[in-house]
């Protein structure tokens, strides 16, 4: 997938260029050589050393100071998005957020607390996940959030919980058939401190402009004011845009590698130990596929099943 | 002869231009610079209550939704009256049309807001925030520009209405010197009693010089209190009114943001602030009828300021319902009754400012009234003293 994506011109419908790539990536991924050529490609400019899908071994001990931290205080504070369509979101109706990352988050509350609501959801803007992190306001951040070398250097992830990739989203009647074909020349939209911005600052792909916006969704905004004419983002948020407009699709394949983590302090070892339990346990269970049905097949098509959990030695 | 009906014509001229400035002020300038910023104030209000009603999205009560709307037809109403008003003046007649232009762009963008959130879609908050900012970064802008150049413009009346009439002054002083000098000659020479008809128009002429110097500055006082008890006080109320819907704003605005930028609480604390030093300075220029709704206004401030402070620290420990019940809730301890209270008894301050100004002002238009027929009177009464007291010497020459 890596090595055709420039050649190949693979015209994609919004469900069959969601389905394509997070699917063929968890399915490389359970190779070994698949994931370490994956890896390899993704991190172009990290130390060569890094494989950002590592994490440390699954553990079931409470008895870790920050997971001691967390019994006693008797909730855990989890950092999300509230805008995020099926991911992380509000919805207005009931009040209540809700999404694939919020279910996660419930997971890990049930598992150290015994009750998955005892959770206290904290909004963290997307340019302030690391820095949440870092100056303990949250425990955790489930937050569509791809790990990447350059983030370990500043907090820990869990294993992956998700294979996403950055696709471009445009218009139907722009009639684009590849990433490229749909940026070329265009106004591109991206979110403040995603990948995608760097992903267009290494490779701008003949852009003409771009225009940088607080979130996602104020790319959509944009699009549909006819301000700018493609938003690159992962597909996993892609996705939820479309699903948001019935005029705009998703085009692939993807031109990255994202695999999403639940990030947490580097000073916390035993509760990435203990998340990384909880969400070996979540794939094994069914919890990830019940999750997934719920929230991502009606746009990503039904999955194989979880990315498998890599540990480091 | 001809000099002294020149100077009851210059005198009236003079008069008549500074109480036609003055009736400007009070008819029109004053009444536009205070459109302006009713349209700006309605504008500003908007934005607020659109984001209170998207907060409060299916449990919108009827009155938010309808303060809105008037708010709208409010702005597209005085935007008509403004610029049937502005005829002329270049440049607010720009910023009307640019205005005019946008204020349906605006609503539009609300309406997409509504319409997606109501669909259970996020992008329905990205569309408020969105359309706030046109409103913050395009109609605010605009709508502050039309008030710029409307308030410039009363202040140009204000200063025609107080000019000195120095015209009428200085050559009221060369006839008064040239008939003394005239007098004094003919004394010499002809050794007679003083010349009547030449000390009437003496008389005449000093009596109108009087006149206009006691009406000048009856007008000055009252246009001067006009413009301290009634223009300058009602200005920095305006600008409280204003800061107090900002703030009000951002603070409505950090919760449609949902978390997802922390530019609307840095917002809230700037804007807030601000807001408070005006509401202080507002006070201390109040005149003393409107001291008692803007010390309210001020008690409800720092009622809204506390229960803000609560509502934040909900939404800061994740209780994001709590905080959107203590921000735009109906209950007691929710900061919307304190905010609305503030906001009506700073209403009800601009109604007793904006009638003390236009009692001053209207007493300063009238105060020199009288000088013009004054004026005209005595110098037609020193022009026959004039020809009077020259036509007996001219006859003893015969």
């Amino acid at each position: 997938m890596t090595g055709g994506r420039m050649t190949r011109r693979v015209r994609t419908s919004l469900v069959a260029a969601a389905l394509l790539a997070p699917l063929a990536l968890a399915g490389s991924a359970s190779g070994v050589a698949g994931r370490a050529a994956v890896a390899g490609a993704t991190v172009k400019t990290a130390a060569p050393t890094c494989d950002p899908t590592k994490s440390l071994p699954p553990s079931s001990s409470d008895s870790g100071p920050a997971v001691s931290a967390i019994k006693k205080r008797g909730y855990l504070i989890a950092g999300v998005d509230q805008n995020n369509y099926h991911w992380g979101f509000r919805d207005p109706a009931s009040g209540q957020v809700e999404g694939f990352d919020i279910d996660i988050v419930h997971a890990i509350a049930q598992a150290i607390l015994g009750d998955p609501s005892k959770v206290v959801f904290k909004m963290v803007p997307t340019a302030q996940r690391i820095e949440a992190i870092k100056n303990g306001q949250v425990d955790v951040i489930a937050r569509t959030m791809t790990i990447t070398c350059d983030r370990l250097n500043d907090v820990a992830f869990s294993t992956v919980y998700f294979q996403a990739g950055q696709q471009v989203v445009v218009p139907k009647a722009a009639h684009a058939t590849s990433v490229d074909g749909a940026l070329k020349g265009k106004t591109v939209c991206v979110s403040q401190a995603s990948t995608a911005q760097d992903q267009l600052k290494q490779d701008p792909r003949g852009v003409k402009a771009i225009t940088v916006v607080g979130n996602d969704l104020d790319c959509l905004v944009r699009m549909q004011l006819g301000q700018v004419d493609a938003t690159l983002t992962d597909n996993a948020i892609a996705v939820g845009q479309a699903a948001q407009d019935p005029t705009v699709q998703v085009v692939g394949p993807s031109i990255t590698d994202e695999p999403y983590g639940v990030a947490m302090s580097r000073t916390a070892p035993d509760l990435v130990a203990r998340v990384n339990q909880v969400l070996a346990d979540y794939r094994g269970g069914g919890g990830w596929m019940a999750s997934y049905d719920k929230w991502l097949a009606p746009y990503l098509g039904s999955s194989d099943g979880p990315p498998p959990a890599n540990y480091l030695p | 002869m001809v000099l002294v009906l020149a100077f009851g014509a210059l005198t009236g001229w003079q008069v008549a231009d500074r109480s036609s400035a003055a009736d400007q002020v009070v008819t029109h300038s004053q009444p536009l610079s205070q459109n302006a910023t009713e349209i700006y104030r309605s504008l500003a209000d908007a934005d607020t209550t659109a984001a209170s009603g998207f907060l409060l999205a299916g449990g919108e009560p009827r009155e938010v939704r309808q303060r809105y709307q008037d708010d709208l037809a409010n702005a597209a109403q005085l935007l008509t009256q403004a610029a049937a008003q502005s005829a002329g003046a270049g440049r607010a007649q720009t910023w009307i049309d640019q205005l005019n232009q946008q204020l349906p762009v605006y609503s539009g963008l609300v309406e997409t807001a509504r319409t997606n959130d109501r669909q259970g879609l996020p992008l329905g908050a990205a569309y408020l925030s969105y359309a706030s900012n046109q409103m913050q970064s395009q109609l605010l802008p605009a709508a502050q520009h039309l008030s710029d150049a409307e308030l410039a413009r009363l202040n140009q009346d204000y200063a025609d209405a107080q000019a000195t009439p120095w015209a009428a002054y200085v050559l009221g002083a060369l006839l008064l010197a040239g008939l003394l000098w005239v007098q004094v000659r003919l004394f010499r020479r002809t050794n007679r009693v003083l010349n009547l008809g030449l000390l009437g128009a003496t008389g005449a002429l000093l009596a109108t010089l009087l006149w206009l110097t006691v009406g000048v500055l009856a007008a000055d006082s009252a246009l001067s209190d006009s413009l301290e008890h009634g223009s300058t006080p009602l200005q920095a109320l305006n600008l409280a009114r204003v800061d107090s819907l900002q703030a009000r704003t951002a603070e409505n605005l950090n919760l449609v943001a949902r978390g997802s930028t922390t530019q609307y609480a840095d917002q809230w604390t700037k804007t807030s602030a601000a807001d408070s030093g005006a509401l202080a300075n507002a006070q201390q220029l109040a005149p003393s009828g409107a001291a008692a709704d803007i010390k309210a206004a001020r008690d409800q401030f720092s009622l809204w300021t506390q229960r803000h402070t609560a509502a934040d620290a909900k939404n800061n420990a994740g209780d994001y319902q709590g905080a959107l019940d203590g921000t735009v809730g109906s209950g007691a301890d929710s900061a919307q009754p304190a905010f609305l209270a503030l906001d009506q008894d700073l209403a009800n301050a601009v109604k007793v400012e904006q009638a003390d100004f236009l009692s001053a002002a209207k007493n300063g238009r009238d105060a020199t009234g009288t000088v013009v027929y004054a004026a005209a009177v005595l110098a037609l009464l020193g022009a026959a003293g004039v020809l009077r007291g020259i036509g007996r010497r001219l006859a003893e020459f015969r």
